[in-house]
């Protein structure tokens, strides 16, 4: 195992609020890991930074791509995101007005080309490649159950089946590190298994990795192989579910508070 | 999706724009459109052009420009000057590359420092840049200044118009149904979310602000040559708004949009032309009304689709079987 993504003393000011403060921690290949804490407690922005969204304050984060380490500071969000950098949004963002299947057809945007004269004269090539994108578009929606509504308006999906689009639309770019920002807020008891099965599912057979931010514990537990608890910008602790469970800071900050 | 698939609505689009040229043809021939009317029908078509650009740009990549008259003007001047020194139909289809590649030129350098600005800052930006092409041409010898070109051979006649209205069409919503329109309409949509989908933003906005401005020259190609007569002073901002019009009027995001209201103000536009200073008031509550009971539009987003008609009516052959 080796270090895909390293983040050194990182620190995101907003005005006077330091919503993210001396952060370090890592992510190795193919695992999955949960970024746990109160709300308010500056996971999201962690999220933001990882991703380009957001410009850190201070602080570096490094990326090992197929020629080497990558310092990420300062790149453009789509650059990271074809670094191999997917994910999800706490508050669903969909291409809401826009079909399911184009939604994930447009997160394929990088992986494949069209050429423009061909694309306006719809030459055999175009029609080809046009084929093969939305046969791998189906296949991944397929994987979520989502076959049956290629043509339905995103805005139109129930929420929990939303927020599903939204990691197949994240897998369709190709990540080689999944962000999810709390993929079950909003589901029911069912929902919530159903998604951490399938969050299993494809970490294991996409070989990639997962951050995953959760307010479900069961859910977090279940899945995480090792987890990071952040309160208040700081990372309080770090380490498995079971040592998490006994970690007195923890429960005294987080998981006591809950109860 | 594959080639044959589509062969089917292919066909139906190359009928109906046969048989649009066909029934303009009869008419002509038997006297039933006049000269009066056959301007009309061509000033419908080149606003035609110019709306489904400009809602390429609006409508479908979100960017909001109010510079559309400058490239149409490139176009009209590049043809004018071009066509009125080589009088030959030759000539007019050089001029319509040359307006183009200018067009290009100049979308991309009032896009590449504005197409960063959001919102009404894009608008103001491109506002102004129009009112830069205007300014230098009506300083420019060439142009003839302010007082404008005439006698401009008349090589765009209606066919050629209508030609042209198909072929800017075909170009631009066979591209919106490709990797860049959708990219575009991501970024209409939401540009974080498309960022971090991979999409570089910036290149797709810009491609469609450039496509836009290069059919709004071939429109000002037309109507330089159709019309024969040309100034600074028709490609103000006012030109810009009322191509707006057309666009906001048949819906944001729909072509089909674009063409239901050109031709819906097309012809107000000339059946109020016997009633003087009324014609801008009615021209006005028209407007006013259609925005009152139909906000999104004639057409909201929605589009004429030959596949939805099959689809439709194959479910129905199916549900009484
Ligand atoms: N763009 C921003 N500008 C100012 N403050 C922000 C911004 N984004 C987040 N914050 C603040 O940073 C803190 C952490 O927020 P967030 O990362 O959303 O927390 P979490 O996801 O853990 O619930 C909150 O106090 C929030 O108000
Ligand atoms: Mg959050």
């Amino acid at each position: 195992m080796t270090t895909l993504l390293n983040v050194e003393n990182l620190v995101k000011n907003f005005g006077g609020l330091t919503a993210v403060s001396d952060v370090n921690m890592h992510l190795n290949d193919d695992e999955l890991v949960a970024l746990i804490g109160p709300n308010g407690a500056g996971k999201t922005t962690l999220f933001n930074l990882l991703t380009g969204v957001i410009v850190p304050s201070t602080g570096s984060i490094t990326f090992r791509g197929t020629d080497g380490v990558i310092p990420l500071n300062g790149m453009k969000t789509y650059k990271i995101a074809n670094l191999g950098m997917g994910r999800t949004f706490q508050n669903i963002r969909l291409f809401k007005e826009l079909s399911v299947l184009d939604n994930v057809l447009i997160a394929m945007t990088a992986h494949y080309k069209e050429n423009f004269i061909q694309s306006i004269f719809r030459s055999p090539k175009f029609y080809k490649t046009e084929a093969q994108i939305r046969e791998e578009a189906i296949e991944l929606l397929k994987i979520f159950d989502l076959q049956d509504d290629l043509d339905k308006q995103a805005k139109n999906l129930p929420y929990g089946i939303q927020r599903r689009l939204e990691i197949v639309r994240s897998l369709a770019t190709k990540p080689k590190i999944l962000f999810l920002d709390e993929p079950a807020a909003g589901m029911n008891p069912e929902e919530t298994a159903d998604l951490t099965r399938l969050i299993r599912q494809v970490q294991r057979d996409f070989h990639i990795t997962v951050l995953l931010i959760e307010h479900d514990m069961s859910l977090v537990m279940n899945l995480a192989s090792r987890i990071y608890v952040l309160d208040h910008g700081s990372l309080l602790a770090e380490g498995t579910p079971t040592e998490i469970q006994q970690n007195d800071a923890v429960i005294k900050a987080y998981l006591g508070e809950e109860e | 999706m594959t080639l044959k698939a589509n062969l089917k609505y292919n066909i139906c689009w190359l009928i109906l724009m046969v048989a649009g040229f066909y029934l303009m043809n009869t008419l002509i021939l038997a006297g039933v459109i006049d000269s009066f009317l056959e301007n009309m029908v061509v000033t419908i078509g080149i606003n035609i052009m110019l709306a489904v650009g400009l809602n390429l740009i609006i409508g479908f990549a979100g960017q909001f420009s109010l510079g559309h008259a400058g490239f149409m003007a490139v176009g009209a001047y590049a043809t004018a000057i071009i066509i009125s020194k080589t009088p030959t139909a030759g000539a007019l289809y050089l001029s319509i590359i040359v307006g183009v590649i200018i067009a290009i030129i100049a979308a991309l350098i009032v896009g590449i420092p504005t197409l960063r600005l959001r919102g009404d800052y894009l608008a103001i930006a491109t506002m102004g840049a129009a009112e830069i092409i205007r300014i230098i041409i009506n300083n420019m010898k060439i142009t003839n200044g302010p007082s404008g070109m005439f006698n401009i051979p008349q090589f765009a006649t209606w066919p050629v118009v209508y030609i042209m209205v198909c072929v800017t069409t075909i170009i631009i919503v066979n591209f919106i149904h490709s990797r860049g329109g959708r990219a575009a309409l991501a970024v209409r949509e939401d540009e974080i979310a498309a960022e971090s989908m991979g999409i570089n933003i910036f290149k797709w906005k810009l491609a469609a602000f450039v496509l836009g401005a290069a059919t709004a020259a071939v429109a000002g190609s037309m109507q330089a040559s159709y019309l024969q007569t040309i100034a600074p002073n028709n490609f103000n901002i006012m030109e810009s708004i009322a191509i707006l019009i057309i666009v906001v009027l048949g819906g944001v995001g729909s072509i089909t949009g674009s063409f239901v209201a050109a031709i819906i103000l097309g012809v107000v536009d000339t059946a109020l032309q016997n009633f003087g200073a009324l014609r801008m008031v009615i021209y006005a509550v028209v407007l006013i009304l259609i925005m009152i009971f139909k906000p999104s539009g004639i057409m909201g987003s929605t589009e004429l689709s030959f596949k939805r008609l099959f689809n439709r009516k194959n479910k129905k052959v199916g549900a009484k079987s």
